[in-house]
């Protein structure tokens, strides 16, 4: 008797909860779909703040070239020596340029680019904005009349799109050689027969693919990390206060780094 | 025994039976029950109620970053949840806020924050928005200070560099949530005599947010007490224990004591 009576009450609970928590889902989204759309509307309102925009291309992009540089040089090198002992083994070295340099340009460069900036700087962005919101910081913007976006969160769109490609390209640079450097000067690769197999193999398309990866991986992270800190108040679970500004930002990093690697695979099989 | 004459028709704000309630479905707190009350012009407001009771969601609601549930809130006898992007913008160009901590900038200096609305609102020059921002600072008792940064500040400090630059744009209408907090007895009292100052000198509506009971008291030409969903307005705090709301004459016996019964 006790069961029956208890049964249908616990489906309910159930279906509720899960109910519950695809609205929360759907609202969510809708809540950072609309910030989207007000950040890319904020890049052409007058007028645009150019100072902050250079400020904030000094912190994500110069501000990263240590950590990308280390990162690609490791990554390069790396890649030089595993891909010799692979290669060696059917006697053919002589394609390392073109595995190192394909596997950076396509794969390697923008995904590390990605993620790296997602650590250092939309963790740092996303922590920013979280303590502007509780602090009524972002409030008082409103209150004044003057447009969050426009001030600053839409010049923090642009630095990422201008940053996290060229950032790319330098990863792929300096990757290419570290593998040149591992492949070459330490495992006596021919340095002619390395620079000829990456000059056949990289074609225009290849490059294409990095660009794109890296512009919206770009706008992936910048989008989640500003996004989430934006509404660090409306996310179920946060808490309050200090609290939920730290939550918010492992939140944003997590999210986006798993956005990243979901979209990287993706646009390589739509764009491959 | 509530004063019913304190509802001028010169209203800079109306609340029309406003409701509005927080939380999830099945967890809803209703905060204020079909609310209803004129805030008239020119004059100071004081908004009391214990922690919890809405008064800050008042503020909110009139600058529009909350949206009733139902009921009108009417500012300059336009309703603010009617109001496009650009109609709330300038909307809120009638307002001045204090906020509760101020809410400086951290990343700007003091000069920065007070001039930040001249910059971003106004036409003036960068000398015209220097010798403004420096008047403010003479009449604020703040000169010497304008390089500093927020964190370098004291509480009463940042309250009236929060003061100076809610009051940059002239506004008509200024709003306070909880001016006092944090601050000591002295302090407190100096922040109610600056308010009374630059009110009686700029003329502007005040409307301020408070639970310093019964101090606060001595700033009103009109007090709205809010307890437990019930609201009640008055122009003098003596009548305050005579109210006919229940919940109203319970929370004077409570906060208030003898000091006004």
């Amino acid at each position: 008797m006790n069961q029956t009576e208890q049964h249908p009450t616990s489906v309910f609970r159930i279906v509720g909860g899960i109910g519950d928590q695809a609205l929360y889902i759907l609202t969510d989204l809708g809540r950072m779909g609309i910030f989207l759309f007000f950040a890319l509307i904020g890049l052409f309102k007058h007028p645009f703040r150019f100072k902050e925009l250079i400020k904030q291309l000094g912190f994500i992009g110069a501000g990263s070239i240590t950590v990308i540089f280390f990162t690609a040089l490791s990554s390069g090198m790396v890649l030089g020596l595993q891909g010799y002992y692979s290669l060696h083994k059917f006697g053919a070295e002589g394609m390392l340029g073109s595995a190192v340099s394909l596997t950076l340009i396509m794969e390697l460069g923008p995904v590390l680019t990605a993620l790296m900036v997602t650590g250092r700087a939309g963790s740092a962005m996303c922590a920013e904005i979280g303590i502007m919101r509780i602090s009524e910081q972002i409030d008082a913007l409103e209150c004044m009349a003057i447009d969050p976006f426009r001030y600053f969160i839409s010049p923090k769109f642009l630095a990422a799109l201008i940053s996290v490609p060229l950032l790319t390209a330098v990863f792929d640079v300096v990757g290419i050689m570290g593998g040149y450097l591992a492949g070459v000067k330490l495992m006596g690769v021919n340095s002619g027969a390395f620079f000829a197999g990456m000059q056949q193999s990289v074609t225009n398309h290849d490059l294409r693919l990095g660009v794109i990866k890296s512009v919206v991986f770009a706008l992936l992270l910048v989008w989640i990390c500003t996004g989430r800190g934006y509404f660090v108040q409306k996310i179920r679970g946060a808490g309050f206060g200090a609290e939920s500004v730290s939550k918010v930002t492992t939140q944003a990093v997590v999210i986006s780094s798993i956005s990243v690697l979901i979209f990287d695979y993706l646009l390589t099989a739509v764009l491959l | 025994m509530s004063d019913e004459s304190a509802l001028s028709p010169e209203s800079a704000i109306r609340f029309v039976e406003v409701c509005k309630s927080f939380g999830e479905r099945s967890r809803r707190h209703l905060v204020l029950d079909r609310v209803s009350f004129s805030v008239p012009s020119g004059k100071t407001t004081v908004i009391a109620g214990g922690s919890g009771q809405g008064k800050s969601v008042i503020l909110k609601l009139i600058l529009g970053l909350l949206r009733p549930d139902s009921g009108q809130v009417l500012v300059d006898e336009r309703n603010v949840s009617d109001q496009g992007y650009k109609a709330l913008q300038e909307l809120r160009m009638l307002f001045g806020v204090l906020f509760q901590g101020a809410a400086l900038f951290d990343s700007l200096t003091v000069f920065e924050n007070i001039a930040l609305p001249l910059r971003e609102r106004t036409k003036l020059t960068g000398t015209e928005i220097h010798s403004r921002v420096a008047a403010t600072l003479e009449q604020l008792e703040l000169t010497g200070h304008e390089d500093k940064f927020p964190a370098q500040l004291s509480g009463g400090m940042k309250k009236r560099v929060g003061l100076a630059r809610a009051l940059q744009l002239e506004p008509k209408i200024v709003l306070f949530d909880e001016p006092t907090t944090g601050l000591d007895p002295v302090m407190s009292r100096e922040i109610y005599e600056l308010f009374a100052r630059t009110q009686q000198r700029l003329g502007y509506t005040a409307v301020i947010v408070s639970h310093d009971i019964p101090q606060i008291f001595t700033l009103a030409d009109q007090i709205i007490l809010l307890n437990k969903g019930e609201l009640d307005v008055f122009t003098d705090a003596s009548r305050i224990p005579f109210s006919t709301k229940p919940n109203i004459r319970e929370f004077a016996r409570l906060v208030m004591g003898q000091q006004v019964v």
